[in-house]
C-alpha cells in the first residue's frame, strides 16, 4: 500500500467516529462559547450579541458561586476517600480473605444500581426519626438529627451516596492492576523481612501510579458530572446546599429556559474540565506506562 | 539483627488479630455497600406499613410489583431501554474498533492531533454539553427520540483509547502474516485484532451498558412521552408525585427495572471481573 | 314514478354532495394534547375513558391524549413544542405556568371561543379562587382542571391522647400552637418521639407558605403579576412564625421538612398534623392505620389557603377548527358531573360549585366528609404565586424560606433579600 493510501485508509477508518465527536464534543463546546455571547431568545426578543453580559450576572450571581464552591468542596470530599475505599477494596478481595467472591460482587453492586433509583433508597437512609441512619443512632444512644435538611450536613449526606457509588467501580481498576503485580515481590520482600505496611508503600503503590492516575482523572470528571442524586434527594436545597454546577445548569437552562445564562454557566464547567485535561496531558508526558 | 527479627516476627503473631480484624472490616464494608439493595429487597416483598420498621413476622407480598407494573408502562421504558443500550453499543462497537485500529497500526499526518481531539471527550463528555446538544437535537428534528439519547455517545473517547491500548499489544507479526496472505486491512482487523481484544470489549461492553442503563440526566432533558423514556426517566416521574414518597412501590420498580442488569451480573460476574484483568484497563 | 325517482335522485345526490363537502371541510379534526400526571391513581385510564365517550359523541373530532410526565417536564415540552412549531392543541399544565406561556406567546385567550349565553354561564361558574390563576389583563387563559389546595391533617387518636377534643381541629394559629404543645412527645432523654405539626419545605415550600401569608393577612403577589410583596410585613410575621414553631415552641422538626417523605411520617405517628394537599386525600385514607380528620388551615387575621394544579391551556399554532374542538372537549369535561366524578376518582377539588351538588358527590361527601373540606376553605382560598419569569422568582422565595428554617438568616432578613432578587426579575416586566 502506498503511504497516500494509508493515509486516505486511515482518515476513512477514523471518519464516522471523528465526525460524531465533532459534531457532539467540538461543534458544541465551541457553540457553546458563542451562545453565551448573545441573549436568551424570548417571544418579541429574539437573540441578540450581548457581549460579556451573561458573563457579568454569572459574577454577580450568589448562587453560581455558592454552586462553585459547592462543588470544589464535593470533588474534594469524594476523591480521595472513594480512590482510597477502591484501592482498600481491591487489595482486601486480592487477599486469601474469607469469601472474598462475595465480597467483590458487594462492593461492585453500586455501580451496576441506577443513581437514581438508589437515591431514593438512600432518601430513606436519611429521613429523621424512623430512617435508617436514625434507628441504628438512635439505638446507640445519638440524637436525632435532619441529615438532608440541615445545611452543614446535607452536602456531606450527598458525597457519601456519591462514594458508595464509585469506590466499586474504581476497586475493579486496582484488582486488575493488583493482579497483574508478580506475587514473587511479595515473597522476595517477606524473605527480605519487609513488613507489609512497608511493602505497599514502597512496591505495590508506586506501581500503581498509572492506575491511580487513571482513577483519579475519572473521579474528578464524575465529581462534576454526577447530579443524579441531587435531583431526587435535595433538588439544590436547603437554600442552594447541594446546588452543584451541573445541577444549575440543569434548572437555568431547562427550568427557566435562559439558555444562553446556561451556556455561560456551562462556560466555567468546560474551564475547569480543560485544566483537569492539561493537568492530565502534563502527567501522561512522563508517565510512559501509557503507551 | 535485633530489629530485623521483630520485623519478621510482626506479620506473624501480631498479623493474626491484624487480619481477622481486617476480615471484619472488610465484611463490614460490604454490608455497608449491599445495604439499600438489601433494603430494596425487604420493602419491596413486604406491605408498606413494614418499610419502615424490620421484624421476621412481617408478611411476605408480591402486591408491591404488581401496583408498581400498573402504576407506569414499565414495559415500554424497559423494550426502549434495552434498544437504547443495544443501539448505543453496536454503534459504539463500530466505530470504536475502526477509529482504534486507525490510531493503532496506522501511521498518517494529524495523527496526534486527531487523538487529542478523541481524547478531550474523556473530559467534556456529552454529559456536560447538555444545551449546546439539545440545541443540536432540536435543529436535526429528532428530539425525544431513542437516538437522540444515544447519538452523543456512540463516538466514545473512552473506547478508543482502551482498544488502541489492547491493538498495540498485538504482535506486528500477525498483522504481516496475516497482510502476506492478502488480507486487506479490514480483513486483517477482523481476522487479527478484534478476535484477540475480546476481553477488552467484554469489559467495555459491561461499562456501556451499565452506564447507558443507568443515565439519567441527558434522557431526562431530551425526552418527553413514554414511547422514548428509558427506565431511569420512568422511574423517575413514577417516584416524583404530589403525594409523597411510597418506599415499598418504588423498592419494586427499582428492582424490576435493574433486575435484568443485576441477574446478568451475577451469572456473569466472574467474566466480568476477569475480562476487566485480561484487558489490562489499570 | 318517474318522479319519485327522481326525487330519489337528487336526494341521494345531495347527499352525496353534502358528505363529500363534509368529508372535505371536516375530515375528522385532529386534536393532539398533553396531560401531566401528579398523583396517584389509574390517571391514563380514566383520561383514555373520557376520550372515548367524547369522540362518541363527537364523531367529527377525533382526540390525542398524549401522557407528557410530571407538570414540569410537561411545561417544558409544550414551551419547545410551541417553539420548534409543533405543539399540541391544548395542555393541562400548572396554573401557574400562565404568565410564562402568555410571555412566551404560546397560548390563546378563551374569550375569543366564548359566544353564547351558554359559555359565559360555563365560564363563571367555576370557583373564584380557582379562577385567579386563570385570568389577567381582562382575559381568561386557562379553564381550570385537575385543582388542589392545602389542607391540615390531622391524627386523631393523637389527639385523643394527648386530651384533645379529636372532632376540634386547630381553628388559629393559637390553637394550632397549644395543640401541637400538647401533641409533641419526648421520651426520656428529650428526644422528640412525635412532633406536633409538620409544614413541608423541601421542593416547592412557597406553596404552603403562602397559607401561612395569606393568613396573615397578605398575599405575595398582584394579579398582574409583575409585583411581590416578600417584604411586607405580614409576609415576615407569617415566616416567624414558622421559624417559632420550630425555635421558639419547639413543635416542628428543625431544618427542612421533606414533601416526600411528609406522608410517610404522618403514617408513622412521628407527626400529629401535618399541611399538605389535598391530593393526598386519597392516599392519605388509604395507609393511615388509624382514625384522622381533616381540616382547613388556621387562621390568624383570617383563613385562607393557596390553590394549585392545573388548567386547561389552548395553543396558539392550531386552526381555528381545533380551537373550537378543543374547547368543546374541555366544556364537556368539566361539566358538573364530570368535575365531581373526576374529584372523587383522583382526589383534586371539583372545580366548580354545581359539581358538589350532583347526587355522586352528594353520596361521596356523605360518606367520606373530609372531602368537602377543601371546598369549604375555596371561598378563603387566593390565587396560587405566579409571576412573570416564574421558576426564578419562586425559586429566589424558596431558597429565603429555606434560609431562614436552617438559621441562615433571620426571617426578615431572608425575605428582604428575597424581595431584593425579585425586583431585579421582575423590573422588565413593569
Amino acid at each position: 500500500m502506498t503511504r497516500t493510501r494509508e493515509w486516505i485508509y486511515a482518515w476513512l477508518l477514523l471518519l464516522p467516529a471523528m465526525s460524531l465527536l465533532a459534531l457532539f464534543t467540538h461543534y458544541p463546546a465551541i457553540a457553546n462559547l458563542w451562545h453565551s455571547f448573545h441573549s436568551t431568545a424570548r417571544a418579541n426578543h429574539p437573540s441578540v450579541f450581548v457581549g460579556l453580559d451573561n458573563y457579568r450576572s454569572m459574577v454577580e450571581d450568589p448562587i453560581f458561586w455558592q454552586a462553585l464552591k459547592n462543588n470544589l468542596w464535593y470533588a474534594v470530599g469524594t476523591i480521595p476517600l472513594s480512590i482510597a475505599l477502591a484501592l482498600l477494596m481491591a487489595i482486601w478481595v486480592n487477599n486469601r480473605i474469607p469469601g472474598r467472591g462475595i465480597l467483590r460482587l458487594a462492593y461492585f453492586t453500586p455501580t451496576i444500581l441506577p443513581m437514581i433509583a438508589v437515591a431514593n433508597i438512600w432518601l430513606f437512609f436519611y429521613t429523621p426519626q424512623y430512617g435508617l441512619l436514625e434507628q441504628f443512632l438512635g439505638s446507640l444512644g445519638f440524637a436525632s438529627h435532619n441529615w438532608l435538611g440541615t445545611r452543614s450536613t446535607a452536602l456531606p449526606a450527598l458525597m457519601v451516596v456519591a462514594i458508595w457509588k464509585e469506590a466499586g467501580f474504581f476497586m475493579i481498576f486496582y484488582l486488575a492492576a493488583l493482579q497483574s503485580i508478580s506475587p514473587q515481590l511479595a515473597e522476595a520482600a517477606a524473605i527480605e523481612g519487609a513488613s507489609r505496611a512497608y511493602f505497599f508503600r514502597r512496591v505495590t503503590f508506586p506501581l500503581l501510579m498509572p492506575t491511580t492516575l487513571f482513577v483519579l482523572i475519572n473521579a474528578v470528571i464524575n465529581a462534576f458530572r454526577m447530579v443524579d442524586h441531587v435531583v431526587v434527594m435535595t433538588r439544590g436545597g436547603p437554600d442552594n446546599a447541594t446546588e452543584l454546577l451541573l445541577y444549575y445548569i440543569y434548572e437555568v437552562g431547562f427550568r427557566f429556559w435562559d439558555s444562553s445564562y446556561a451556556a455561560a454557566l456551562t462556560m466555567v464547567l468546560l474551564a475547569i474540565l480543560a485544566v483537569v485535561a492539561l493537568l492530565q496531558f502534563a502527567f501522561l508526558e512522563r508517565r510512559t506506562h501509557y503507551q | 539483627m535485633t530489629a530485623r527479627t521483630a520485623a519478621r516476627v510482626g506479620p506473624g503473631a501480631r498479623g493474626v488479630g491484624l487480619r481477622s480484624l481486617e476480615t471484619a472490616a472488610a465484611w463490614l464494608l460490604g454490608i455497608l455497600w449491599v445495604l439499600p439493595l438489601l433494603y430494596a429487597f425487604w420493602t419491596a416483598f413486604h406491605p408498606s406499613e413494614y418499610s419502615t420498621n424490620f421484624t421476621l413476622a412481617a408478611p411476605w407480598t408480591l402486591a408491591n410489583f404488581v401496583k408498581a407494573w400498573h402504576a407506569a408502562p414499565f414495559a415500554r421504558y424497559f423494550v426502549n431501554t434495552v434498544t437504547l443500550v443495544t443501539m448505543v453499543l453496536a454503534a459504539q462497537l463500530v466505530l470504536v474498533t475502526l477509529a482504534a485500529y486507525a490510531f493503532a497500526r496506522f501511521d498518517f499526518p494529524g495523527r496526534n492531533l486527531a487523538f487529542a481531539l478523541v481524547l478531550m471527550q474523556l473530559m467534556v463528555m456529552p454529559d456536560v454539553l447538555i444545551v449546546e446538544n439539545y440545541r443540536t437535537m432540536t435543529a436535526l428534528g429528532i428530539k425525544d427520540t431513542i437516538l437522540s439519547i444515544g447519538l452523543p455517545y456512540m463516538a466514545s473517547a473512552f473506547g478508543i483509547f482502551l482498544l488502541r491500548q489492547t491493538f498495540k499489544t498485538v504482535p506486528r507479526e500477525l498483522d504481516e502474516a496475516a497482510r502476506v496472505e492478502g488480507c486487506s486491512p479490514l480483513q486483517t482487523l477482523w481476522k487479527v485484532y478484534v478476535p484477540l481484544a475480546r476481553p477488552t470489549y467484554l469489559a467495555y461492553a459491561l461499562v456501556s451498558v451499565s452506564y447507558h442503563w443507568n443515565n439519567f440526566l441527558w434522557p431526562l432533558i431530551i425526552t418527553n412521552s413514554v414511547e422514548s423514556r428509558p427506565v431511569t426517566v420512568g422511574l423517575q416521574v413514577f417516584s416524583s408525585t404530589d403525594q409523597g414518597i411510597d418506599w415499598s412501590i418504588i423498592s419494586a420498580a427499582t428492582l424490576l427495572s435493574t433486575g435484568p442488569l443485576l441477574v446478568a451480573f451475577l451469572l456473569f460476574q466472574r467474566q466480568f471481573v476477569q475480562s476487566f484483568m485480561r484487558a489490562g484497563i489499570r | 314514478m318517474r318522479s319519485l325517482f327522481r326525487m330519489l335522485g337528487r336526494a341521494l345526490g345531495f347527499a352525496a354532495a353534502v358528505f363529500a363537502v363534509a368529508a372535505l371541510a371536516q375530515g375528522p379534526v385532529e386534536v393532539q394534547f398533553y396531560y401531566p400526571i401528579a398523583v396517584g391513581g389509574p390517571i391514563p385510564k380514566i383520561i383514555d375513558g373520557y376520550v372515548a365517550a367524547f369522540e362518541k359523541e363527537n364523531p367529527g373530532i377525533q382526540l390525542k391524549p398524549i401522557y407528557s410526565g410530571s407538570y414540569q417536564e410537561s411545561i417544558a415540552k409544550a414551551l419547545t413544542a410551541a417553539k420548534s412549531g409543533d405543539p399540541p392543541v391544548m395542555s393541562i399544565l400548572l396554573s401557574t405556568d400562565m404568565y410564562t406561556l402568555i410571555d412566551e406567546g404560546a397560548i390563546v385567550p378563551f374569550d375569543d371561543l366564548v359566544k353564547t349565553a351558554d359559555d359565559k354561564a360555563w365560564l363563571k361558574s367555576f370557583y373564584p379562587a380557582f379562577m385567579e390563576n386563570s385570568q389577567t389583563g381582562g382575559k381568561t387563559w386557562g379553564i381550570p382542571f385537575q385543582r388542589s389546595t392545602v389542607v391540615l391533617y390531622y391524627n386523631k387518636d393523637a389527639f385523643k391522647e394527648a386530651g384533645l377534643d379529636p372532632d376540634h381541629p386547630p381553628a388559629t394559629w393559637a390553637e394550632m400552637t397549644a395543640d401541637a404543645q400538647k401533641l409533641t412527645k419526648r421520651d426520656a432523654s428529650g428526644k422528640v418521639t412525635q412532633w406536633g405539626v409538620e409544614i413541608p419545605s423541601s421542593g416547592f415550600p412557597y406553596w404552603l407558605f403562602q397559607g401561612l401569608a395569606i393568613e396573615n393577612g397578605a398575599n405575595l403577589m398582584n394579579a398582574a403579576g409583575t409585583e411581590v410583596y416578600f417584604d411586607k410585613p405580614e409576609v415576615v410575621g407569617a415566616l416567624q412564625y414558622w421559624v417559632d414553631l420550630v425555635n421558639k415552641y419547639k413543635v416542628h422538626p428543625p431544618g427542612i421538612v421533606d414533601w416526600g417523605t411528609t406522608p410517610k411520617d404522618f403514617f408513622e405517628r412521628k407527626v400529629a398534623m401535618m399541611w399538605t394537599t389535598t391530593g393526598n386525600l386519597t392516599n392519605v385514607r388509604a395507609n393511615a392505620k388509624f382514625d384522622f380528620g381533616v381540616a382547613m388551615l388556621p387562621a390568624m387575621k383570617q383563613r385562607g389557603s393557596p390553590t394549585g394544579g392545573g388548567n386547561f391551556y389552548i395553543f396558539r399554532k392550531s386552526t381555528p377548527a381545533q380551537r373550537e374542538a378543543a374547547f368543546k372537549f374541555i366544556k364537556w369535561v368539566t361539566q358538573p358531573e364530570r368535575a365531581a366524578q373526576w374529584g372523587i376518582d383522583t382526589g383534586y377539588v371539583a372545580v366548580r360549585a354545581d359539581a358538589w351538588d350532583t347526587p355522586e358527590m352528594k353520596k361521596y361527601v356523605a360518606g367520606f366528609p373530609a372531602a368537602a373540606v377543601a371546598r369549604d376553605q375555596l371561598p378563603y382560598a387566593k390565587a396560587e404565586l405566579s409571576t412573570h419569569d416564574n421558576q426564578r422568582v419562586t425559586k429566589v422565595l424558596n431558597d429565603a424560606l429555606q434560609a431562614a428554617l436552617t438559621g441562615a438568616k433571620t426571617p426578615a432578613q431572608a425575605l428582604k433579600d428575597a424581595q431584593r432578587d425579585a425586583d431585579r426579575l421582575l423590573r422588565s416586566y413593569r
